[in-house]
């Protein structure tokens, strides 16, 4: 069947990961391919000579390279790697002739969202969209098949598709996709296709190599702090020091003469740029800038005011929310045998990405364009969109390879929106913002700070009979996103604890009850990989490795008598336990720790083995890690990313504090906000176990099991508890 | 104006004294494969060479350079990615997001140079280069399979 269909030109996807190494020569003259145009008028004009997609996850050019168009961000991860195999499955393209592009948001608004989510957090990007991105696939595939098909005049059902080659089988007669993919382009797709059974899969489950890497080992991948566009000025930007405060006034004189200075200009309300022809002279410039602020009613909030808020929300009955119940704990604490108590904290943390915060602009009266590295192309163009006061089909964000995420680049835009706002004084320049590591230090929205106290019964047996978790702190969605919340709850904080779902509790504790009481300090806090599983991991699991203690039972021996009910996490367990050694005799001088938990849909734990010498000196000889994400796409990404989060994690445990003094963040830069060097890591071995049948993430789970592991190691090898971090803070000479 | 030799090339540079050579690469040459994290020293995104010396150019003044010294910028350490850490690096798959991976590469081309067969202590005394991704498992194990390729290069 043919359609009369206008593709979306294929020169509208400025920045692809397939076209980086030109990214800076298609900047040149893409940006106006749609300029004052829909994006289907300025596809019909320009796609004469161009390849007409298959689909909108699929382009083939004649030479048979296939193009997949991948709406989630690549920042390190893999995901673009991993949901490119899965197009591919069902593609039955050569996976060797694969490449990828991004569409851009702007795109996806005028096509009815055909791409659906481009949000990249959450450990979201593969297990969200397996089954719409698969169906892209397998609906490409029909297209092709059928073309051909049709141009032999054979049945499709005598046709078979592999590896970009169609067979008529009857006959024998080959073609390649690239051969039909311009007749594909013109049938209309149908509306189901079947996918495979997963036991069919060739690809999904390979541990293929990465698809973008050949340009970042020799400087030609482009990241956002990396482009260029022609007449483009560079800016430097500061926002008042004190979260709230306001930009009273600055003297521009005293630095407007300086080498390459364009202007100084007021940004929102809260902070000042100077632009000039390089970043190094805007910000030379800017470091001499006279400025003076309103620092507002923040100015006397400290580490130590705030810590007061939590403690008292430790004890209150005041905004206090339950995430889970079950039992009735306040009957059964009393009755215990045994109670334990303890009270825990985790501090603020910023994301540190490598690359800092940076936007590129471009606005007119007419349109604003927007190239930037983010999470989640969709909300960067909303953020876009309001800060030019256009329309959003005005607008348009090109996206860009991120230099780490971690949550910072997902909901806010703070950058883009500045960087806009610096635009639009100077219309019709592009504008690259970038920020310093030092604003990047003083302007995060930080991994958020809690305090947690449990109370834990022992019966006479020594088993677990309640608990009593009391989070006091403060809530992301509260600040972020507060319209998720439900009757005042926010339920993400109580990941890890809940009931059921995706961030269920790992135990069945006969009597249970987690409160939170929420406590919201004036420092804004951000989805940081892991989010509350971070802190919530820490809480729990070296708490209950307290109570096993407590119980004279072996914490993993007393895990187990607690997750009966949980036969997936305790499968994770005992494969990191065995795997470990767990119960035979380590290394002298090693000693080990445990730690599970289920969180964003996966069942992951850890087996731990450190040393503290007679000086307290601590050293993470080995972590085990296992995990079961259901499906495992590319077990080579999965071990990265695994090895890769105990390094965030570990950095968190080691070093990660942000202490607020005078209403501003005390750390400045790498020197008093460390991360940890390659010495310092423990060998891994990652153990991927998946069982199939649900889909969990990869990217987040198993950073939350580090840090407990590693505590618990650290009370067997010392006898010290230690219920606060960073450890720089702690000294670890035996108890 | 000032000359220097970078790549193997002599360039003409236009900046104040005070310029570090890694913004002169970046926004006069527009040689953006060295990066900005943290422009104090510490974490090595910024790693160029200088005589053959891993030196972190956030921190290094233009006016402390003239053309008699060599550097050479990733851009310069292969032309087709066939330097034995640019092959091992792709072997193993060892960036993630990538940004700090110029650095760690050309730190870990000086720490080859010097030592040929690095044990890990050489590894983790030589590279103290952040990845916040954290690759360091598959750098280390990158470092050594340069360093095979190396020795399979010479025999």
């Amino acid at each position: 069947m043919k359609k009369n269909r206008i593709n979306v030109s294929r020169r509208e996807f400025l920045i692809s990961s397939s076209q980086l190494g030109a990214g800076f020569t298609l900047g040149l003259y893409l940006p106006n391919a749609a300029f004052g145009k829909t994006v289907q008028q300025g596809a019909a004009e320009e796609s004469a000579t161009e390849v007409p997609e298959v689909n909108a996850w699929v382009v083939i050019e004649p030479d048979d390279t296939v193009i997949i168009r991948i709406a989630r961000s690549e920042m390190g991860q893999g995901t673009l790697t991993g949901l490119a195999q899965m197009v591919a499955e069902e593609l039955e393209c050569d996976w060797s002739k694969v490449t990828t592009e991004y569409p851009t948001p702007g795109q996806n608004l005028a096509r009815d969202r055909v791409w659906r989510s481009f949000s990249t957090g959450g450990s979201r990007g593969i297990r969200d969209s397996h089954s719409y991105v698969r169906k892209g696939g397998a609906v490409a595939r029909y297209l092709l098949v059928e073309a051909a098909a049709e141009q032999w005049g054979v049945p499709m059902s005598e046709c078979r598709a592999a590896s970009s080659v169609i067979t008529h089988v009857p006959s024998g007669r080959k073609t390649t996709y690239g051969k039909v993919a311009a007749a594909a382009a013109e049938s209309i797709p149908p509306d189901e296709v079947t996918l495979k059974d997963p036991k069919d899969w060739k690809l999904i489950g390979k541990p293929v190599k990465r698809l973008d890497t050949d340009d970042k080992l020799n400087g030609k991948q482009v990241f956002g702090a990396d482009l260029s566009l022609p007449g483009m000025l560079n800016a430097a930007i500061k926002a008042c020091p004190v979260f709230g405060g306001k930009l009273k006034s600055f003297d521009a004189a005293k630095v407007s003469k300086l080498p390459g200075v364009r202007t100084v200009v007021a940004v929102e309300d809260n902070a000042v740029a100077v632009v000039a022809e390089t970043w190094w002279q805007a910000k030379t410039a800017l470091d001499a800038l006279p400025i003076s602020w309103d620092e507002g009613e923040n100015a006397t909030v400290s580490t130590a005011s705030i810590e007061q808020m939590l403690d008292e929300g430790l004890t209150s009955s005041d905004r206090v929310f339950v995430g889970n119940e079950n039992g009735d704990v306040k009957k059964s604490l009393p009755a215990a045998m045994k109670t334990v108590e303890a009270t825990y904290r985790y501090p603020f943390q910023n994301h540190a990405t490598m690359e800092p915060m940076n936007a590129t602009a471009r606005w007119t009266e007419q349109r604003c364009e927007v190239w930037c590295p983010t999470q989640n192309g969709a909300a960067a163009l909303d953020a876009a969109a309001e800060a030019a006061g256009l329309p959003v089909e005005k607008c348009e964000v090109y996206k860009i390879h991120l230099g780490g995420g971690f949550g910072r680049r997902g909901s806010f835009h703070d950058f883009v929106k500045q960087a806009v706002a610096i635009a639009k004084q100077m219309p019709g320049i592009p504008v690259k913002l970038l920020w310093s590591r030092e604003e990047d230090m003083a302007h995060g929205h930080y991994h958020p700070i809690t305090k947690c106290k449990l109370v834990g019964g022992l019966d006479e047996k020594g088993n677990l009979s309640s608990l009593h978790v009391r989070i006091s702190g403060q809530s992301i969605l509260a600040s972020v996103r507060p319209k998720s919340m439900k009757n005042g709850v926010d339920m993400a904080i109580f990941q890890g604890f809940r009931a059921d779902g995706d961030h269920a509790i790992s135990y069945s504790v006969p009597n249970l009850l987690v409160e939170h009481a929420m406590r919201n300090p004036p420092v804004p806090p951000g989805f940081w990989r892991g989010v509350n599983i971070n802190q919530n991991a820490i809480y729990l699991e070296c708490f209950v490795d307290e109570l096993a203690h407590a119980a004279g039972r072996d914490p993993l021996e007393f895990r187990r008598a607690l997750m009966s009910s949980h036969p997936k996490s305790l499968a994770v367990l005992n494969a990191v336990a065995e795997k470990a050694g767990w119960g035979k005799p380590a290394a002298g001088g090693v000693h080990r720790g445990l730690a599970v938990v289920k969180t964003f849909g996966s069942y992951v734990a850890a087996c731990a083995e450190v040393s503290v010498d007679s000086n307290g000196k601590l050293k993470i000889h080995r972590i085990v890690a296992a995990t079961d994400p259901g499906y495992a796409v590319n077990p080579q990404q999965i071990e990265a990313q695994v090895s890769g989060s105990f390094v965030y994690g570990l950095s968190a445990l080691l070093y990660g504090e942000c202490t607020i003094k005078g209403g501003a963040v005390e750390q400045t830069n790498f020197h008093d906000y460390p991360s940890m060097l390659i010495k310092e890591m423990p060998e891994v071995e990652t153990i991927v176990m998946p069982s199939g049948g649900f889909w969990g993430g990869i990217g987040e789970p198993t950073i939350a099991v580090a840090a407990p592991a590693v505590l618990n190691a650290i009370f067997a090898a010392t006898g010290k508890r230690i219920r606060q971090i960073p450890l720089k803070n702690i000294d670890l000479r035996s108890a | 104006m000032a000359k220097l030799k970078i790549n193997g090339k002599i360039v003409d540079i236009d900046a104040d004294d005070s310029t570090p050579l890694l913004w002169v690469l970046r926004e006069q040459l527009g040689m953006t494969g060295t990066k900005y994290s943290c422009g104090i020293g510490i974490c090595g995104a910024c790693t160029v060479h200088i005589n053959g010396e891993a030196v972190r150019s956030c921190v290094v003044p233009v006016s402390s350079l003239d053309s008699s010294q060599a550097i050479t910028t990733i851009e310069g350490l292969s032309t087709d990615n066939s330097h034995p850490l640019q092959q091992a690096w792709k072997e193993l798959d060892v960036p993630q997001c990538g940004y700090c991976q110029p650095g760690m590469i050309m730190t870990a081309a000086v720490l080859l140079n010097n030592k040929p067969n690095p044990t890990d202590e050489d590894i983790d005394a030589g590279v103290t280069n952040i990845c916040r991704c954290g690759t360091f498992k598959r750098v280390r194990q990158g470092i050594h399979l340069a360093a095979d390729i190396s020795k399979r290069g010479r025999s």
